[in-house]
């Protein structure tokens, strides 16, 4: 699924190339993926280990600042690490997590991230069983980050694979878009902004769990929309499964709030972070069910169907305004926001 | 949300199409130019040009000030920061991939220069104040939409009694440019939707000699579907009956008079240069704004005495063609095979303004063409 033919030739590593979007697909496919063998990108790895099969995925964290509304670094490992494996349809096992901290970080502040991180993993229901710590010289790092290894057991209902992605599949996202890299935004300082939101951070297992219980012969593809957005996510479906994907701009949910900050920082909340959120694909025939599934876990009520799959030569997403008009939505280009998360 | 909610509503956005399809004739032709980026961005975010009669063409102007910047510009103070480690450089995210010959603001930055992005000018001021030993140069940029923040920031400056900030200021004026336009031979636009930005600042008034002189009708307008659709048609209510005047559709923010407080401030700082080079035109007298004498304190060409660096463009690219309206974007030979947003050759690439940008990041979408 990957473009062998993509060369990396840029002479530096820009801050753009880790944003998530078009810049970072460019660098595993140009550079990571040719030396290491890699041959498909997907939020977790599947392990056959005898008769189990495990999602095995890895994760790091370096957002600025370390506290935000709504969350923290520590909070946001757990979760973020959660995510990836119930993307692959697993259910959390074991995590382990690596601290990397500033000399001269305050213990304290130490503490309540090692604390948050606790918290998370207690509600997330998944045990943190090891890692590591490595203290670098002041100023070669920015306070705290954390990276993490999760492991989760792969529900043998599930078969998730772009490739079955087919016409007339519906897309469902699980609630509104663009609370964390907003709440990130703000929580900066640098723009004389404010709203009340928070991070969406959260565990989305829940509700994976509900949608496999429900929908899992018809549940073909997730992904949660971190870095580059909906947008970005969305694209590359396309890609790997050679379709189209519209739309309805309307089914969108977006805060108010949220919508009201891209609008004045030019911003499209298709192409902002979110750390609580998932878009799943699911066959028409399974669709309403699925929907329901997920409105009926707690936190899931505002999930709906945004869209549906088209064949098409171009493998592309389309967004549809009320008034009929169309535009299609590119892949997060460059970096509206570094690290965040 | 209010003043965005109502002007993307689909009932009013309708009855305005029927409106101007009702009034259009099948052997109508009209080529309507958008001054302003926004509008070129609106047009394709929204879809507009699909929902238009087919004998209704836009051509996408120079309104974004990213795009018509002479590749150079950046770099002149860019190698400044670069050489001198107490040197900060410091502009709004729009400018930060802008290429220049030895690369972007952002390429820079990887490589170890001070560059930082600021969201207002007053910013640049701030790190100015509480790096007292650092100099910080703020890379102005925009037309008369934003050189009054930047007038009031050196004002700050001044009255502060702050040394260690500087402007290097790029800042254009928009009417002299559309006239540059006019004046060009084979230009054939029937009609301007006016920019809604700038003309919050300089009012309806300065666009009478489009109307009067050149005698073309113009619409200020504003950004969302509804703005622009109305603006569209009373554009050719003017062109049916034959007539050329200045209209105000966006009379929310922009008044007649403009922004009069603005303007002095503006007016107190800057003055016009005799000539200033715009990226595909060419130079065009009296559209650059620079530091009055009493401010030279804080210009940074007077300060840094910045050498001119002339970057040759690549042949083949034809940003000029693009912006005078010749050409369309897609029809530029290196247009989504060499240059790309990810990889812009040309400065129309860049901004997400830009025309070709524009035209890239909708081409697979059946509405862009």
């Amino acid at each position: 699924m990957l473009n062998d033919k993509v060369v990396f030739k840029e002479s530096t590593i820009q801050l753009s190339h880790g944003a998530g979007g078009k810049a970072s697909r460019k660098l595993i496919e140009g550079l990571v993926a040719p030396y290491l063998k890699v041959n498909e990108l997907n939020d977790a790895a599947y392990v056959q280990a005898e008769n189990a099969k495990i999602a095995f995925t890895s994760d790091s964290f370096v957002v600025s600042p370390l506290k935000f509304p709504g969350g923290s670094i520590g909070e946001l490992a757990i979760n973020g690490t959660v995510n990836d494996l119930a993307m692959g349809g697993a259910k959390p096992l074991a995590i382990v997590s690596t601290l990397i901290i500033e000399a001269g970080l305050e213990t304290a502040i130490l503490e309540e991230e090692i604390k948050a991180m606790g918290e998370a993993a207690n509600k997330a229901n998944v045990s943190i069983v090891g890692g590591d710590t490595k203290v670098v010289e002041h100023q070669k790092a920015d306070q705290l980050f954390i990276t993490t290894a999760g492991i989760g057991l792969v529900d043998p209902r599930v078969n998730l694979c772009a490739k079955r992605v087919k016409q007339g599949d519906k897309v469902i996202l699980s609630g509104p878009i663009g609370d964390h890299g907003i709440t990130i935004l703000l929580a900066r300082g640098e723009l004389d902004l404010e709203a009340d939101i928070k991070s969406d951070t959260r565990s989305v297992w829940p509700f994976v769990k509900k949608l496999i219980d429900v929908a899992a012969p018809g549940l073909k593809w997730m992904r949660d929309p971190t870095r580059g957005g909906m947008a970005t996510a969305l694209n590359e479906l396309a890609r790997d499964a050679k379709v189209s994907i519209v739309l309805e701009e309307e089914a969108i949910k977006v805060r108010p709030e949220v919508r009201g900050a891209c609008e004045i920082l030019g911003l499209d909340p298709l192409h902002i972070a979110n750390e609580g959120q998932f878009i799943a694909v699911v066959s028409e025939e399974y669709a309403e069910e699925a929907l329901k599934a997920i409105q009926e876990v707690p936190g899931g009520e505002l999930a709906t169907i945004i869209g549906e799959v088209q064949e098409s030569d171009r493998h592309i997403v389309l967004s549809r305004s009320s008034y009929g008009g169309t535009r299609a939505i590119d892949m997060l280009v460059g970096d509206p926001l570094p690290r965040i998360c | 949300m209010r003043y965005i909610d109502e002007f993307r509503n689909p009932e009013l956005i309708r009855k305005t199409l029927d409106e101007i399809e009702r009034i259009v004739d099948a052997n109508d032709h009209f080529r309507i130019i958008e001054a302003c980026g926004g509008h070129t961005y609106s047009i394709f975010h929204f879809g507009l040009q699909k929902l238009l009669p087919k004998n209704i063409e836009f051509i996408h102007g120079p309104g974004c000030p990213v795009c018509v910047l002479p590749p150079g510009r950046v770099d002149e103070v860019l190698t400044i920061a670069a050489k001198n480690s107490d040197v900060v450089f410091t502009a709004f995210g729009d400018v930060m991939r802008v290429p220049g010959k030895f690369g972007s603001p952002l390429n820079y930055k990887a490589t170890g220069t001070d560059v930082r992005m600021i969201y207002s000018p007053l910013d640049a001021l701030n790190i100015a104040i509480k790096n007292p030993d650092k100099k910080v140069i703020l890379f102005a940029i925009g037309f008369e939409t934003t050189a009054p923040s930047t007038a009031i920031t050196v004002l700050n400056a001044k009255e502060l009694n702050i040394d260690n900030f500087f402007v290097y200021s790029n800042h254009v004026k928009i009417v002299p440019v559309l006239q540059s336009i006019l004046d060009q031979p084979n230009m054939k636009i029937d009609g301007f939707i006016g920019p809604g930005h700038a003309s919050v600042i300089i009012g309806a008034k300065p666009y009478e000699i489009i109307a009067k002189k050149y005698k073309k009708p113009i619409v200020i307008s504003g950004f969302e579907p509804l703005d622009i659709l109305q603006s569209i048609l009373m554009l050719i209510k003017q062109l049916k009956r034959g007539e050329a005047k200045v209209e105000n559709q966006y009379k929310r923010v922009v008044l007649e008079k403009g922004n009069v407080s603005a303007l002095e401030i503006m007016n107190q700082v800057f003055e016009d240069r005799p000539a200033f080079e715009w990226r595909g035109l060419g130079a065009i007298q009296n559209s650059g704004l620079k530091l009055r004498p009493e401010f030279e304190k804080w210009d940074a060409e007077v300060y840094f005495n910045v050498e001119k660096i002339i970057v040759e463009e690549n042949k083949d690219a034809q940003c000029g063609e693009v912006l005078k309206g010749i050409i369309k974007p897609n029809q530029c030979k290196l247009f989504g095979k060499v240059c790309t947003p990810d990889n812009p050759i040309g400065a129309l690439m860049v901004s997400s303004e830009g025309a070709c940008a524009t035209y890239y990041n909708h081409m697979f979408s059946s509405v862009a063409f």
